[in-house]
């Protein structure tokens, strides 16, 4: 085998390799959309995220905007704190509503931003102060079943 | 006769047998780092042996990631059809090749077609005398031999997998996109929203090349190891598409369970 | 005297498995000699030929080569020594992915700096010494037994070494072949002032060319003399080795239990 030709083969491998990863990371990987643009971290604070998991969207109108990059546990307010990196190309007023929300019935939970009207805009590493939990399914339907019982009670 | 007893010592010595050659291994593949120099200071080495390791896988690579992305997205449409989402076909092929099938496969043909062609290299050179000949030469054959192949191996193996899982992903947008007619848009902008390149594609190219270490180290060393017989280098090839491809699977469940545990 | 002697072997011993294969042997190679080693079949001869290379450690004893000790020598220290040294191998052992002239281009690549030009130069030359300077482009597999050897041989003196061990150079040759072999391998020692070490059995050619001949069996040294005396030697064991006969000191039968034993004990086998 020629040397020159071995090495043009070599070279031609090596290129389609390169090019399969570039092709798994921009096409199918999302390293084109939220990592090639600036990111900003911001917190928020929940009393129970239920199943909320790392690296769950972020989103804001349905769009997805960031994506949760940390979750810890706060011992002193037994809280919980949710780091979330967010898309740099947008910004979300201070008086931004932050709530766990369930896409459809059973799926991943998310995080929704409604935002506000305040004129200041909220800065990297701030922490959200309207937020809302997530909503425990079980809990819903005891409420639900204590308020039928209830209802019942007052017909007697 | 003491039949028990005697089954127990067969037992033991297997054991022993076994456990000497980990060692062995173990103690081989130090040396062939030790001796790696040349493989990097005379490049040209190297880049022979990754042309017999890695451009002659590259059919087998990528005929067969084409097919597997063929059958996933067949069967994926299937089975998503069933629950109305079929959009989520994308997803299914992209998250699924690049985190196990991906790697898992394609070294599993790299065992078969390059390892075995390592082993059967280096066990004929043992079987010939060459590797003698070529230590009364005063060149070492680990450096000059074992360790090239070595590298050639260990740098192609990351590579072929990610040609595995492109070709796996455009064979499930042929079978997805063009032939059934599940929305362009929705196949590739549902796989870019679910597949994070450094959890999914880097945790897949890690793998990769930790299958490559494995599967490289196996074959040189079977070929080195081999019995200088054509019969000996006849099972130290089956040995090591055997020991590759239960060598990627187990280390393939250890690198699962610690890349994707609890999370999504 | 001891300048006179290139390799000098002092009561080497070798065991293998717990079986002895070397029982003390002396010998004394004198430079710019022929000497051959000679012996049946799994008598220790190649096993030797490893231990002077250093390929093998000996249990006991010491091989010393020029000043050198052999034996105890590291790594760098005897790959220093063996580029001073060829061996060609029982069946050439070329390599099998290069052309004739890649291997005996090969020693040379790996340990100097020579340019290419200069290489190639030099590997013609070796090659026409052994008359196979026509045949660089060839691959080894296109060779005939005879044509392997002599690459192999040419290979072996690519660096003008100043030991060159033959092992087993005969073997599996036709006649006009191994007269070739023989015939270079005294011309070329001569005309490098060369050494060399060959481990052979084949009795008739060698007389022909050697200065001293060592007998081995069992693992130790039974005879010794120049092709003269060894041609006139009352020895049983040199007489039976010399005319090929098929008894005598060496048994035919390998060691068993009487026949009548065996078939009566009833020992049931494997």
């Amino acid at each position: 085998m020629n040397r020159t030709v071995l090495d043009l083969w070599v070279g031609f491998f090596v290129a389609l390799g390169i090019a399969a990863v570039m092709f798994l990371a921009l096409k199918v990987g999302n390293l084109s959309s939220a990592r090639l643009s600036e990111t900003y971290v911001l917190q928020a604070k929940f009393d129970n995220i239920g199943g909320l998991k790392v690296r769950g969207p972020v989103k804001s109108a349905g769009v997805v905007v960031g994506r949760i990059s940390d979750i810890r546990f706060d011992a002193e307010t037994y809280e919980a704190v949710v780091e979330m990196t967010i898309d740099g190309r947008y910004r979300f007023p201070k008086d931004t509503f932050a709530s766990i929300f369930t896409a459809g019935l059973l799926g991943e939970q998310y995080i929704g931003f409604d935002a506000g009207g305040d004129e200041k805009m909220l800065q990297a590493g701030d922490t959200i102060a309207k937020t809302q939990s997530a909503v425990v399914l079980e809990k819903l339907i005891s409420q639900f079943l204590f308020s039928k019982a209830a209802d019942g009670q007052d017909k007697k | 006769m003491a039949r028990p007893a005697d089954l127990l010592r067969k037992l033991g010595h297997a054991t022993v047998e076994r456990v000497w050659r980990l060692g062995f291994a173990a103690r081989f593949f130090w040396v062939v780092l030790l001796y790696s120099g040349a493989s990097f200071r005379r490049l040209p080495l190297t880049l022979r042996e990754i042309y017999f390791s890695g451009v002659l896988s590259l059919i087998i690579i990528l005929v067969s990631g084409l097919f597997v992305g063929l059958v996933l997205g067949l069967q994926g449409f299937e089975i998503l059809q069933r629950f109305g989402s079929t959009e989520a076909l994308g997803t299914l092929v992209a998250l699924s090749l690049t985190r196990e099938l991906g790697p898992v496969l394609a070294a599993i043909f790299f065992a078969s077609r390059a390892g075995s062609s390592v082993t059967a290299e280096i066990g004929l050179m043992k079987a010939t005398e060459q590797l003698k000949a070529m230590d009364m030469m005063a060149v070492n054959p680990i450096a000059r031999v074992v360790a090239p192949r070595f590298w050639g191996g260990v740098i192609s193996m990351p590579l072929l997998a990610a040609i595995f899982s492109a070709m796996g992903v455009l064979g499930g947008w042929l079978i997805g996109v063009v032939f059934i007619g599940v929305d362009d848009g929705s196949y590739w902008s549902q796989m870019q929203s679910s597949v994070d390149f450094r959890f999914d594609v880097w945790n897949g190219i890690v793998k990769s090349f930790v299958f490559g270490v494995a599967v490289s180290l196996i074959a040189v060393f079977e070929g080195y190891d081999s019995v200088p017989t054509a019969e000996g280098v006849s099972r130290a090839i089956t040995r090591t598409v055997v020991t590759s491809v239960l060598a990627v699977l187990a280390l393939d469940f250890v690198l699962t369970s610690f890349m994707f545990r609890g999370t999504s | 005297m001891s300048d006179d002697v290139l390799v000098d072997i002092e009561d080497l011993h070798f065991t293998y498995d717990g079986r002895p294969v070397l029982q003390g042997i002396n010998m004394k190679i004198p430079r710019g000699k022929v000497v051959a080693i000679m012996g049946g079949s799994g008598c220790g001869k190649t096993t030797l030929l490893r231990c002077i290379g250093g390929q093998l450690r000996p249990s006991g004893g010491r091989v010393r080569l020029e000043k050198h000790q052999v034996c105890g020598m590291s790594q760098a220290e005897l790959y220093n020594l063996r580029r001073r040294m060829g061996m060609l191998f029982q069946f050439g052992a070329l390599f099998t992915d290069m052309s004739v002239f890649d291997n005996v281009a090969f020693p040379m690549r790996e340990h100097t700096d020579l340019s290419e030009e200069m290489i190639r130069d030099l590997v013609l030359m070796k090659l026409e010494a052994v008359g196979l300077r026509g045949a660089h482009k060839l691959m080894p597999g296109e060779l005939s037994g005879g044509m392997a050897r002599r690459v192999a041989l040419a290979r072996a003196l690519a660096l003008d070494p100043m030991l060159v061990m033959y092992d087993e150079p005969f073997t599996g040759l036709d006649p006009i072949a191994l007269g070739v072999i023989g015939q270079l391998i005294r011309k070329l020692n001569d005309a490098l002032g060369a050494t060399s070490i060959m481990v052979t059995h084949d009795i008739q050619e060698s007389l022909l060319i050697v200065d001293y001949i060592y007998f081995l069996n069992g693992g130790r040294v039974v005879a010794q003399g120049t092709p003269d005396e060894i041609r006139a030697s009352a020895d049983p064991f040199v007489h039976q080795f010399v005319h090929a006969e098929p008894d005598g000191p060496v048994h035919f039968d390998y060691p068993a239990p009487s026949i009548r034993q065996e078939f009566l004990s009833g020992v049931r086998h494997g």
